[in-house]
Order: structure tokens, then sequence, then C-alpha cells
């Protein structure tokens, strides 16, 4: 266990918290590529409309408690960065340790669900939309 | 610092890249869902037969550093911004599969997390930047790399044009679908999409070679695709 986590594991995600600590406050607010496109060309306001998970927990990148923005958005980073790690490895442990037909089926299953719900509710809540 | 402070004072909502919910129809984005999960699955099966002891390590700080920096949007021109993407960067580290692999956990949180992207566009999303940024901007660093005889210089050369690539090829992909959506015309679209990311593009292949070059500096032996002497690991999509 301890020999696997040598030691580019601790240098490449301390950088990465790093990065996400003390730069991602200072990151351009301007709109990105395809929100400046949207805007020009007059389609932004498609995606106004509705989103439809509702339940992030950091939405665009801040913590709802936190009134300072830049401390916010580190501290998101900081924690968005710290469970990506852990998931990743996480997925990673699976992939190898599970055979591989277990996993693909377990990757149909879930999307399978979680598809036929989306489709359900999407549906469901632009109905709602066009009824307002 | 000092110089990006004013246009800081304003937190936009929403600075995203990725496609939100609304911008594509329903079909286009079960279209793009099945074949993003078939993607997915193939590339657990490939993941699984090439992971090693090391790779698995390698792929969470992989995954999240690529979290970190897609956080920080650099200014390009008028008024736009734009971010690392890490496609290719991670391609390069652990092969295109699991690059594919960790795009997709990478955008699933970003979705679930943090609000960025849709969760009804998840499936284009992880098409856009998965298959098309990281399987096939692989396959076209494949084809420079064997072009430049995999000579170190033809690498980073490979790697710089795959990498801008990468992004271009993802946000015509983008294009096209919102054109296929009926969101916007394809003659408007593609090229305002693809202009603006040739632009976000070079510096993304900034990023991306001065990452990998600083690791291969450090750790040769974590950049599977550099290889002088054998084939590469992975083979090209």
């Amino acid at each position: 266990m301890k020999r696997r986590f040598d030691g580019f594991v601790w240098i490449g995600l301390g950088m990465a918290l790093l990065l996400a600590l003390f730069l991602s406050p200072f990151a351009s607010t301007s709109p990105d590529g395809l929100e400046k496109v949207a805007e020009t060309k007059g389609f932004l306001e498609k995606g106004e409309g509705w989103t439809f998970w509702k339940h992030a927990p950091f939405s665009d990148y801040t913590l709802p408690w936190i009134k300072n923005e830049k401390v916010s958005t580190a501290l998101s980073g900081l924690i968005g960065t710290l469970a990506i790690f852990l998931i990743a490895l996480g997925v990673g442990k699976l992939i190898k340790k599970i055979p591989t037909k277990k996993v693909i089926l377990f990757i149909f299953f879930c999307c399978l669900i979680l598809f036929s719900s989306i489709v359900a509710y999407a549906e469901a809540a632009q109905f709602v939309l066009t009824e307002e | 610092m000092v110089f990006y402070s004013q246009e800081l004072s304003h937190k936009t909502e929403g600075d995203e890249v990725h496609l939100p919910d609304g911008f594509l129809s329903h079909s286009i984005n079960a279209a793009t869902f099945v074949i993003s999960v078939g993607a997915c699955a193939y590339g657990v099966k490939r993941v699984n037969r090439n992971f090693g002891e090391r790779e698995v390590p390698l792929m969470g700080v992989t995954a999240a550093f690529i979290f970190a920096a897609q956080m920080i949007n650099f200014p390009v021109a008028g008024g736009t911004s734009g971010h690392f993407l890490g496609a290719l960067f991670s391609s390069v580290l652990l092969g295109p599969w699991a690059s594919l692999l960790i795009m997709t956990i990478v955008l699933v949180v970003q979705c679930l997390g943090f609000a960025d992207g849709g969760l009804t566009a998840i499936g284009t999303n992880i098409f856009n930047m998965g298959v098309i940024g990281a399987l096939g901007g692989y396959g076209v660093f494949i084809f420079l790399h064997t072009l430049f005889r995999r000579s170190r210089k033809g690498f980073f050369i490979a790697l710089a044009v795959s990498s801008w690539f990468s992004i271009v090829m993802g946000a015509s992909a983008a294009a096209i679908e919102l054109a296929a959506s009926g969101t916007s015309p394809l003659k408007v679209a593609l090229p305002a999409m693809a202009g603006i990311h040739a632009i976000i593009g070079i510096g993304e292949a900034i990023i991306t070679t001065t990452a990998v070059s600083l690791i291969l500096k450090t750790r040769p032996d974590l950049v599977t695709s550099y290889t002088e002497k054998g084939p590469t690991r992975e083979k090209a999509v």
C-alpha cells in the first residue's frame, strides 16, 4: 500500500491542490468560448430556462456558506480536487480488481437507469416550462 | 494579479465550456450518450488489461490535476476566456482509454457537484471531450508521432499539434451537435466555435507541452507514450 503511493503521487496531488487553492480564485471570469458564441449568436437564453440537476452542492464553484468569493472558489476547488483524486483512485482500483464483464454490466445497468430517468424527467421539466 | 482584479470583481454565473441543459435536442443527447457509454465500456476493458500497480494512483493524480487546471480560465481575445481540457495530457500519460475514463469522471463530478455542464447533456460532453477530444486527439498524436519517426522533437510537435486539434475537434463537434439540434445553424455555429477554440487550443497546446516536458524531465517513466525505441503501449484508436 505504502510503496504504491510513491513520491509522484504526493507531488502531483500537491501541485493540483496548489493550483486549485491559489490560482483558481484569480481565473478570468469573462465568458468562455461556448458562452461567448452562444451570446453573440443569440442562443444563450436557451440554456437559462432550466437546469436538470438542482442539487449540486458547490454550484458554480462556490461554497454557499462562505461570503468571500475568492475564499469560496479556492475552498470548493480544494474539495473538488481531493474528491476527484479519491474517486478516480477508487474507480481505477475497481477497474483493476473486478472482472471486466461485471464492471461493464454494472456500467450499462447504471446508465440505463440514469438515462431512462433523465429522459423521463427532462420531458416533464420541459413540459412544465412550456406550461408556464 | 492587479491587472486582473477589476475583471474579477464580478463572478458571472456559469463559467462553462461544457454544454448546459437546453442547448441540445433529446435525440442528440441520447445518441451521443449511447456512443459515450459504449466507448467507456470498451475503455474499461482496455484499462483493465493494461493497468499495473503504478497506473492506478497516477490516474487519481492526473484526474485531480485536470480538475484543478480546468478551474483556471485564462483570458483570450475579445473578452472571452478559455480553460485547459487535458484530454491529450492524460492520453499521453496513461493511454487514450484511461484518458476517456478520466474525462468522464471529471465531467460527471463537475456536473453533479459543481453544476458545470448539464446533466442531460452529459453524454454529449463526454462525447465531445472524451471520445472526440481524447480518442480522436490521440489518433492525431499517434499519426504525427509516427510521421516524425518517434524523435524527441517530433514527440513535442505531435503533442502540441494534437492537443490543439483535440480542442478544435471537440468544439466543432459541439457546433455540429448544436446545428443538428436546431439551436444554431451550422454556417453560424461552426466558424464561431472553431474560430474561438482555435485560440483556446493554443493555450491548451502550451500548457500540455509544458506540463509533459516537466514530467519527462523528472519522471520520464510516467509518460507511457514517450517511447523512442519500442512500440507504444496502447495503439491508436
